[in-house]
C-alpha cells in the first residue's frame, strides 16, 4: 500500500502533469523535507527558530561561491555543511552546556536567524542585500541542464531530485526514531535532571540531533536556492522563516512521520487555492486565514492534522467489536 | 579627529534617546510575562496596529493627533483584552511552548490581516517636528519627544504597581500565583488588568513610533525581535533588567552602526545577546 503510492507519486511526472502542478508538488516535497528537518528537534522539546539561518547558510555559500569563485555547487555544499556545523556547534554547545532550554532556547536560536539575515544585509556588495542575488546561468546556447552546475530547467528533472531528498529526510527520521538517542531525548525532554541522573550525556546527545537537523536544513536551503535560481534574505532566513518552519509543523503534527510533509502541503495548497478562488484581490487572505487557523490549531488540535487523524482513526478501530 | 569625536558623541546620545523607546517597548512585554508567564510574540503588531488607529484616525477621520492618540491607546489595550480572553486564556494550563507559539500565530494574523485591510503601501502621518541643534549635533524632536514620554510612562507605571492597591495585587501575583487566591486576589481579574495595561503600553510605543516611522504591515518585524531579546537579555519579567538591557543594546545598535553600518550595529547587539545568554542564562538581573 504504502510502496504502490510511493510508485504513483514517482510516476505522475511521466503522465504529463502540467509544469505549474509539478512546481507545486516540488515545493510541497521540498518544504516538506525542510520541515521534516526541523521536526527531529522541535518534537523532542528543542523549539528552535533558528533554522533560517541554517538555511541561509546553505544557500547564500553556495549561490555566492559559484557566482564569486565558480566554485560548482557540489563543493559549495560542502563548504555549507562546514559553516553549518560550525554554526550549531558554537551555539548549540553553550545553550545546551548551560541548560538554556524552553523559551530561553527559543529566543537564543531567534537571535541566530536574525543574525544570519541581518549579516546577508549588511555584506550587500557581495549578496545583493534585500534585493537578492540570482545564481549566474550554466545553461548557454539552449543547454537544459549542467550537472556541474546544479541547474536543471527541466522540472522533472528537480522533482526527482526532491523527491529523494524527501525519501532521504523521512528515512532519517526514521533512524533517529528507532535510535537509543530518541528516547534519551525523550527523557531529556521530560525531565532533564533525571535523564542526567541515569547516565544520559545530555549535552552530547542534545548536540547530535541538532547537528543531523541543521545540516539537512542546510541540504534544503541549496536545494531551494538551485530549484528557484533566486535567493532573497527574507526567503532563505530571519524571523519569518522560521516561524513558518515552526508554524508548518505544528499544523501538520510534529510527533508523526508524515506530520511535516502534510503542513507543508496544507499551507502550500491553501494559498494555491485561495488565490485560485479570489484571483490576487486580496493579496494577504491565504495568510490571514492561515494564521488564524494556526491559533485555532494550537488551541483545540495540538498535534495537527495528521496527529489528530491518527488519533480519531485509533479510537474508531478501537471501539470496534473485531478488536473487543 | 575633532569631528569624529563629535559625532561619536552625537551617535552615544542618539543611542540614548532610542534606548528610552526600547525601555518602554519592553516594558510592557515584561509586565505581561511577569504576571501572566506568557511571552506575547504578537507584541509588536499589536504596536503596528496602534500606529495604524493613529493614522486612520487623524489623517482619514481628521481627528486632531491629541484625541487620536489616546482613542489608540484605548484601542490597542482593549485587543490585548481580546488577545488574553480568546487566545492565551484557553491555553493557560497548556505547555510553556504552546503559550508561546499561539501568540506567534496571532502574529502571522495580524501583520495578513493588516496587508488585506490597510494594504502594503507605508504611509505616513505626514506631521514633522523639526530638528533641533545643539552645537554641531542635531537630534530630532521626536526623538526627544519619544524619550521623555517613554521616561514618563515608566515613572507612571512604577507609581502605580509600587503605590495603588491593584499594582500592589499585580505584583503579588507575579511573585506567587497560587497563594494569592486565597488572599482574596482574583488571578482571573487581575490577568485582564494586566493585559489590558500592556496593550496600553504598546499602545503608547504606538503613539511615539508613528511620528518617527513609515507605517506597513511588516514593521512589527523591524522592532518585534529586538525587544524579546531585551527582555531576555534584562531577564524575562524584570523590569529593571529589561530598562538595563534596552539602553545597553540601544548603545550598540547606534555607535555600533556609527563606527561600521546600521546592520553591523544590529548583528553586534545580537551576538552580545547570544554571549551574555551563555554566561548569564537568567539575563542580567535575573534570578534562577
Amino acid at each position: 500500500m504504502k510502496y504502490l503510492a510511493l510508485a504513483l507519486l514517482a510516476a505522475t511526472p511521466l503522465f504529463g502533469v502540467g509544469n505549474y502542478p509539478l512546481h507545486l508538488m516540488i515545493l510541497v516535497l521540498l518544504w516538506g523535507y525542510i520541515y521534516t528537518s526541523w521536526s527531529l528537534m522541535g518534537r523532542l522539546g528543542l523549539v528552535s527558530f533558528g533554522h533560517g539561518a541554517f538555511m541561509g547558510i546553505g544557500a547564500y555559500v553556495v549561490v555566492m561561491l559559484w557566482n564569486h569563485y565558480g566554485v560548482s555547487p557540489w563543493l559549495g555544499v560542502l563548504a555549507a555543511f562546514g559553516a553549518t556545523a560550525v554554526t550549531a556547534l558554537v551555539i548549540g554547545y553553550p545553550c545546551f552546556r548551560f541548560k538554556i532550554v524552553g523559551h530561553y532556547f527559543a529566543l537564543v536560536t531567534l537571535a541566530l536567524s536574525e543574525v544570519a539575515r541581518l549579516i546577508i544585509v549588511a555584506l550587500r556588495d557581495q549578496t545583493g542585500g534585500s534585493l537578492g542575488a540570482t545564481p549566474n546561468s550554466a545553461l548557454n546556447e539552449g543547454a537544459s541542464a549542467s550537472l556541474f552546475a546544479l541547474q536543471f530547467s527541466d522540472k522533472r528533472v528537480w522533482f526527482y531530485i526532491v523527491l529523494a531528498a524527501w525519501l532521504a529526510g523521512l528515512w532519517i527520521w526514521q533512524l533517529v526514531d528507532r535510535s537509543m538517542g530518541r528516547i534519551a531525548l525523550q527523557a531529556i525532554a521530560e525531565e532533564e535532571e533525571a535523564a542526567a541522573s541515569i547516565g544520559i550525556h545530555v549535552t552530547r546527545t542534545k548536540l547530535q540531533v541538532t547537528m543531523i537537523s541543521a545540516l539537512m536544513t542546510c541540504a534544503g536551503g541549496v536545494l531551494y536556492a538551485q530549484y528557484q535560481l533566486y535567493v532573497n534574505p527574507d526567503a532563505v532566513s530571519g524571523i519569518a522563516i522560521s516561524l513558518q518552519m515552526v508554524f508548518g509543523v505544528i499544523a501538520g503534527g510534529m510527533f508523526v512521520r508524515l506530520g511535516p510533509t502534510v503542513g507543508a502541503a496544507f499551507t502550500i495548497l491553501l494559498a494555491e487555492a485561495l488565490r485560485y478562488f479570489f484571483g490576487n484581490k486580496f493579496p494577504a487572505l491565504d495568510t490571514t486565514i492561515y494564521g488564524a487557523m494556526l491559533v485555532l490549531f494550537i488551541i483545540f488540535m495540538p498535534k495537527g492534522i495528521l496527529g489528530a487523524a491518527e488519533a480519531g482513526w485509533r479510537k474508531l478501530t478501537a471501539k470496534s467489536p473485531a478488536r473487543a | 579627529m575633532e569631528i569624529f569625536d563629535i559625532f561619536l558623541l552625537e551617535a552615544v546620545l542618539n543611542g540614548l534617546l532610542l534606548g528610552g523607546l526600547l525601555a518602554l517597548l519592553s516594558l510592557g512585554l515584561n509586565l505581561i510575562f511577569g504576571v501572566i508567564d506568557v511571552v506575547w510574540i504578537c507584541y509588536a503588531e499589536l504596536i503596528m496596529c496602534g500606529m495604524y488607529a493613529v493614522y486612520y484616525l487623524h489623517v482619514q477621520y481628521h481627528w486632531p493627533l491629541l484625541l487620536a492618540m489616546p482613542c489608540a491607546i484605548a484601542i490597542v489595550a482593549a485587543l490585548g483584552v481580546v488577545l488574553h480572553q480568546f487566545v492565551i486564556r484557553p491555553v493557560l494550563g497548556a505547555e510553556p511552548i504552546n503559550q508561546l507559539l499561539v501568540t506567534g500565530g496571532v502574529l502571522f494574523f495580524l501583520q495578513a490581516a493588516a496587508t488585506l485591510v490597510f494594504g502594503i503601501e507605508f504611509k505616513n502621518l505626514g506631521v514633522a517636528l523639526p530638528a533641533i541643534a545643539v552645537g554641531e549635533m542635531s537630534f530630532s524632536a521626536s526623538r526627544l519627544l519619544a524619550f521623555g514620554v517613554a521616561l514618563a510612562g515608566m515613572v507612571a507605571m512604577y507609581l502605580f504597581l509600587t503605590r495603588s492597591y491593584l499594582g500592589t495585587a499585580i505584583r503579588a501575583i507575579s511573585q506567587d500565583r497560587a497563594i494569592m487566591p486565597l488572599m482574596g486576589v482574583s488571578p482571573t481579574r487581575i490577568f485582564v488588568v494586566t493585559s489590558a495595561l500592556g496593550g496600553a503600553l504598546a499602545g503608547l510605543a504606538a503613539c511615539l513610533l508613528v511620528l518617527q516611522y513609515d507605517i506597513h504591515p511588516a514593521i512589527g518585524l523591524s522592532f518585534g525581535p529586538i525587544t524579546f531579546l531585551i527582555c531576555v537579555l534584562g531577564g524575562l519579567g524584570n523590569m529593571l533588567g529589561g530598562f538595563i538591557a534596552a539602553f545597553l543594546f540601544a548603545q550598540f545598535i547606534s555607535v555600533g552602526g556609527f563606527v561600521f553600518h546600521l546592520e553591523w550595529g544590529y548583528v553586534i547587539a545580537f551576538v552580545f545577546f547570544i554571549a551574555v545568554m551563555f554566561w548569564r542564562p537568567q539575563g542580567i538581573l535575573g534570578s534562577k
